[in-house]
C-alpha cells in the first residue's frame, strides 16, 4: 500500500485552520527567540562558518577520526560497537540487555533510535522501554512518533496532554496546568529512573581526541538515566564525531541558540569512562551515512547537529506539521536526509518546499539545504520516482517553451480560454482555483503590445 | 548601453503593464532597450520540478535571443536567479556564460548599474513590500532576517524616492508567500495557507497595495485577495517607480 505523501497529509493537517495558526505561531515564536539571541553575538556568522568548516574537515577525514575515537574510548574503558544498519544496531542493544538479564530500559532522546525504530523492535522482544524526555514520553503515551527533533510533542496542545496524563498517569480530568502535568511526569519518571538497570542515551558530540561523548539535554534526563543504571548504552550516528574538545565550544554556542533560543542547554554532560562496577557501551551506526558521504551533492547534510532551526523557520513545516513528513527527522533537513534512506518512500519530501532558502540561512553549520532539495528533485526524477503524468506534462511544457511559435500559440490559447471560456479552468479540477482566483486576462500580451507600439521588433 | 528586456512568460501573458513600466523606466535612464521577440521562458518551471534535463531547448532559445547585448534585464527575481545559476548551452557555452553573468533583476539593475538617485514618481497610497525569497535570499536584494548582518534593501531605497508613498512595517518581513512554482498546485493546502497568512499581515497594517519584484508571488496573493473580495490590490514595483498609476 502506498503511504500518503506529504501533500495529502498536509491537506488533512490544514483542515483545522486554527490549529495550523497555533502550530505556526508557536514555532515562529521559537524562530524569533533564536533570532534575538543569535543577533546578540557579534561573531555569529563567523561561528557558523567555523562550525561548518570543522564539520567539513571531519567528514573528509571521518575514517581516521572514528578510529581515533574508538582507540581513546576503549582506553577509557568504554566498549565500542559498530553497526552497519538499523537492524544491527537494534540487535546489539537487545543482546546487551539479554546478556545482563535486563527487560526494562529507560531511554533519553535519540533521533537515531527513532530512525532505527528501536522501540518497536525491543517491544517485540519483550523489552519494556520508557522514554524519559518529557516530550518523547508524551508522544510515547499517545502512541505517536515525535513530530519535531527537539520538540517531539510540539503538535500537541496542553489540553491534549492533560487528557493523556489523566488517562495514563491519573492527573485530575480537565486539568492542563503545565506545572501540575510536569510534576506528575516527574514523579512517574523518578520511579522509572530508580528501577531501570539499563539506560540508553543519544549522543550530541563524540570527541576523537579524548574518546568522550557529550550529551545535551534541558531536563537532565539523560544524566538521571545514565547515572542510576548499571549499563549505559549510547547510540550515535558516525557523523557525530568532532576532532577536538576545543571544537566543542563552537558547537555548544550554536546548538541551543539555534534550537530554542537559549544560550546553552541546561545540561551539557561529558561521559568519558564508566564508574566502578558499571559499563558504558557506544554503538557507532552507519545506516546509510557512508552512502550519503559518497554523494557529493548531499554529503554536507551529514554536518547536521540536529538543532531543528530549519524546522522552526520553515513556512511549510510550520503549516504542515512534522507528521506530514512521515520520517523520523521532519522538515527541510529530514527532506534531504530521507531520500538517502529510501528514494521511493521519500520521493515526495524534496518537493515539500518552496525553495525559499530560509533553512539554509538559519542552519548553524551552513548546510545548503534548499539547494540540496533542488538537487534531490533532479535525482528523483532521473531515477524514475515521479508521477508519469507529471513527466508527460513536463515534456509538453519543455517542448512548448523551447519553441517561440508554440509558446505564442499556447499563450494566446490560454488567454482566450480564460477570457471566453473560464469554466474550462475555473473548476474543482484546477488546484489553483480551489481557493484562488485566476489572474485577469489583459487586452494583449506584452509581446503583442510591443509589436503594435514599438518599431524595432 | 544596449539592454535586452527579458519578460518572463507569465508576465508577458498576464501582466504586460509591468513589462511596459520596466521598458519605460529603463528608457528614462538612458538605456537603448530591445525586446527580442522570440524569447519564451527561463526554464525554471521544468528545473524546479526536477526536470532540469529537459530545459536544454528552452536554454538554447534563451541564448539565441539574448546574445549580443550588454545587459539583460527582467522584472523578476526568480527567473533571473534561475538564469544566473542554471543557464547553460552546449552549442554556445561562452555566450551562455556571458548572459548568465549579465542578467539582472530590474531593481538591482537600477540601483547597482544605473545607480539611480532620483525618481519622478508619486504614489499616494499605503504600501506593503513583499520580499520575494529568490529576490531577497537568492539575489540579495535586501538583507534577510535569518542573518546577523547589516540591514539594507535595494527595493526600499528606490521606493523611498517615490513621493507621497507610505510604506508599512510587516510583522514577518520576509516570510515566503507560498507560491513556489508547481508547489502552488502540488501542495495546494499549504501554499494557500501561506498566501493567506502573508496577505493577512499586509491587511493588518492597513495597506492599499502589496508590491514586490516578483509577479509570481503577487499573482498568487492577488488570487487569494480576489477570492476574499478584498479591496487590497497588488502592483509590480516597476509600475510604482515608473509613475504608471496616478
Amino acid at each position: 500500500m502506498k503511504v500518503a505523501d506529504h501533500a495529502q497529509r498536509a491537506d488533512i493537517f490544514n483542515q483545522d485552520e486554527k490549529r495550523v495558526d497555533w502550530h505556526d505561531e508557536t514555532l515562529w515564536w521559537i524562530r524569533q527567540k533564536r533570532d534575538k539571541i543569535a543577533h546578540q553575538i557579534p561573531q555569529w556568522e563567523e561561528l557558523r562558518e567555523a562550525a561548518s568548516s570543522i564539520k567539513a574537515h571531519t567528514l573528509s577525514n571521518l575514517h581516521n577520526y572514528l578510529i581515533e575515537f574508538e582507540k581513546h574510548a576503549e582506553q577509557n574503558g568504554i566498549k565500542i560497537h559498530w553497526a552497519a544498519d538499523a537492524k544491527e544496531h537494534n540487535q546489539i542493544v537487545h543482546q546487551l540487555l539479554q546478556k545482563n538479564n535486563i527487560n526494562q530500559l529507560v531511554k533519553s532522546k535519540s533521533m537515531l533510535t527513532e530512525e532505527c525504530h528501536l522501540n518497536e523492535y525491543l517491544q517485540e522482544q519483550g523489552i519494556d522501554v520508557i522514554d524519559s524526555d518529557l516530550g518523547e514520553r508524551i508522544v510515547q503515551l499517545a502512541k505517536e512518533p515525535p513530530s519535531h527533533i527537539v520538540l517531539p510533542c510540539i503538535h500537541k496542545t496542553k489540553e491534549e496532554i492533560g487528557e493523556l496524563f489523566h488517562e495514563h498517569l491519573g492527573t485530575p480530568k480537565g486539568n492542563s496546568d503545565p506545572q501540575l502535568l510536569t510534576e506528575a511526569a516527574r514523579i512517574h519518571l523518578r520511579d522509572t529512573f530508580l528501577t531501570r538497570k539499563a539506560a540508553l542515551t543519544g549522543v550530541n558530540f563524540a570527541i576523537a581526541e579524548t574518546g568522550e561523548i557529550v550529551i545535551c539535554t534541558n531536563e537532565g534526563n539523560a544524566d538521571m538515566g545514565a547515572h542510576l543504571a548499571d549499563i549505559h548504552i549510547a547510540s550515535m550516528g558516525i557523523e557525530k564525531i568532532i576532532p577536538k574538545r576545543e571544537h566543542l565550544a563552537v558547537f555548544l554556542r550554536l546548538l541551543a541558540r539555534s534550537a530554542t533560543g537559549q544560550p546553552i542547554t541546561t545540561y551539557s554532560s561529558h561521559f568519558s569512562k564508566p564508574r566502578a562496577g558499571t559499563e558504558i557501551h557506544i554503538i557507532l551506526v552507519d545506516n546509510g551515512r557512508t552512502r550519503q558521504l559518497g554523494r557529493e551533492d548531499f554529503r554536507s547534510s551529514l554536518k547536521c547537529i540536529r538543532c531543528g532551526a530549519c524546522m522552526n523557520t520553515c513556512p511549510v513545516y510550520r503549516r504542515s506539521g512534522g507528521h506530514s513528513y512521515h520520517n523520523a527527522v521532519a522538515g527541510p533537513i529530514g527532506s534531504i536526509l530521507a531520500p538517502n534512506l529510501d528514494m521511493k518512500d521519500f520521493a515526495d519530501l524534496p518537493f515539500a518546499s518552496t525553495l525559499c532558502g530560509s533553512c539554509t540561512n538559519v542552519c548553524p553549520v551552513k548546510i545548503d539545504i534548499h539547494e540540496q532539495l533542488y538537487k534531490w528533485r533532479q535525482v528523483l526524477v532521473k531515477e524514475g520516482h515521479v508521477d508519469p503524468k507529471k513527466a508527460i506534462a513536463m515534456q509538453v511544457m519543455a517542448k512548448t517553451l523551447a519553441s517561440p511559435t508554440l509558446y505564442h500559440l499556447a499563450g494566446k490559447a490560454a488567454r482566450i480560454t480564460l477570457k471566453y471560456a473560464p469554466f474550462v479552468v475555473n473548476n474543482k479540477f484546477n488546484a489553483w482555483y480551489l481557493q484562488r482566483e485566476m489572474p485577469e486576462v489583459p487586452k494583449s500580451s506584452f509581446g503583442e503590445w510591443y509589436q503594435q507600439n514599438r518599431k524595432d521588433s | 548601453m544596449r539592454v535586452a528586456l527579458f519578460v518572463p512568460c507569465y508576465v508577458d501573458q498576464f501582466y504586460p503593464q509591468a513589462a511596459i513600466a520596466s521598458l519605460e523606466l529603463l528608457e528614462k535612464y538612458g538605456c537603448e532597450v530591445h525586446y527580442p521577440k522570440n524569447q519564451t521562458c527561463c526554464g525554471q518551471p521544468m528545473a524546479n520540478s526536477g526536470f532540469e534535463h529537459l530545459s536544454g531547448g528552452c536554454n538554447h532559445n534563451f541564448v539565441k535571443n539574448f546574445v549580443g547585448y550588454d545587459y539583460i534585464v527582467a522584472p523578476s527575481g526568480s527567473c533571473v536567479l534561475h538564469i544566473n545559476e542554471h543557464l547553460h548551452d552546449d552549442e554556445f557555452p561562452a555566450e551562455a556564460k556571458y548572459i548568465r553573468e549579465h542578467t539582472y533583476e530590474l531593481i538591482s539593475f537600477l540601483t547597482d548599474i544605473l545607480k539611480v538617485k532620483n525618481l519622478e514618481a508619486s504614489f499616494p497610497y499605503k504600501v506593503g513590500m513583499h520580499q520575494s525569497c529568490h529576490g531577497q535570499r537568492g539575489l540579495k536584494l535586501a538583507q534577510m532576517s535569518e542573518l546577523n548582518a547589516p540591514a539594507f534593501s535595494k527595493p526600499m531605497d528606490l521606493l523611498n524616492m517615490v513621493k507621497d508613498i507610505e510604506m508599512v512595517e510587516l510583522d514577518r518581513k520576509d516570510e515566503c508567500c507560498g507560491f513556489g512554482g508547481t508547489f502552488c498546485v502540488a501542495e495546494e493546502a499549504v501554499s494557500v495557507k501561506m498566501g493567506k497568512d502573508r496577505v493577512a499581515d499586509h491587511i493588518k497594517q492597513g495597506v492599499d497595495y502589496i508590491t514586490g519584484v516578483d509577479l509570481s508571488c503577487l499573482m498568487h496573493m492577488e488570487g487569494i485577495l480576489k477570492r476574499q473580495n478584498s479591496k487590497v490590490k497588488v502592483i509590480h514595483i516597476a509600475e510604482i517607480l515608473n509613475g504608471s498609476i496616478k
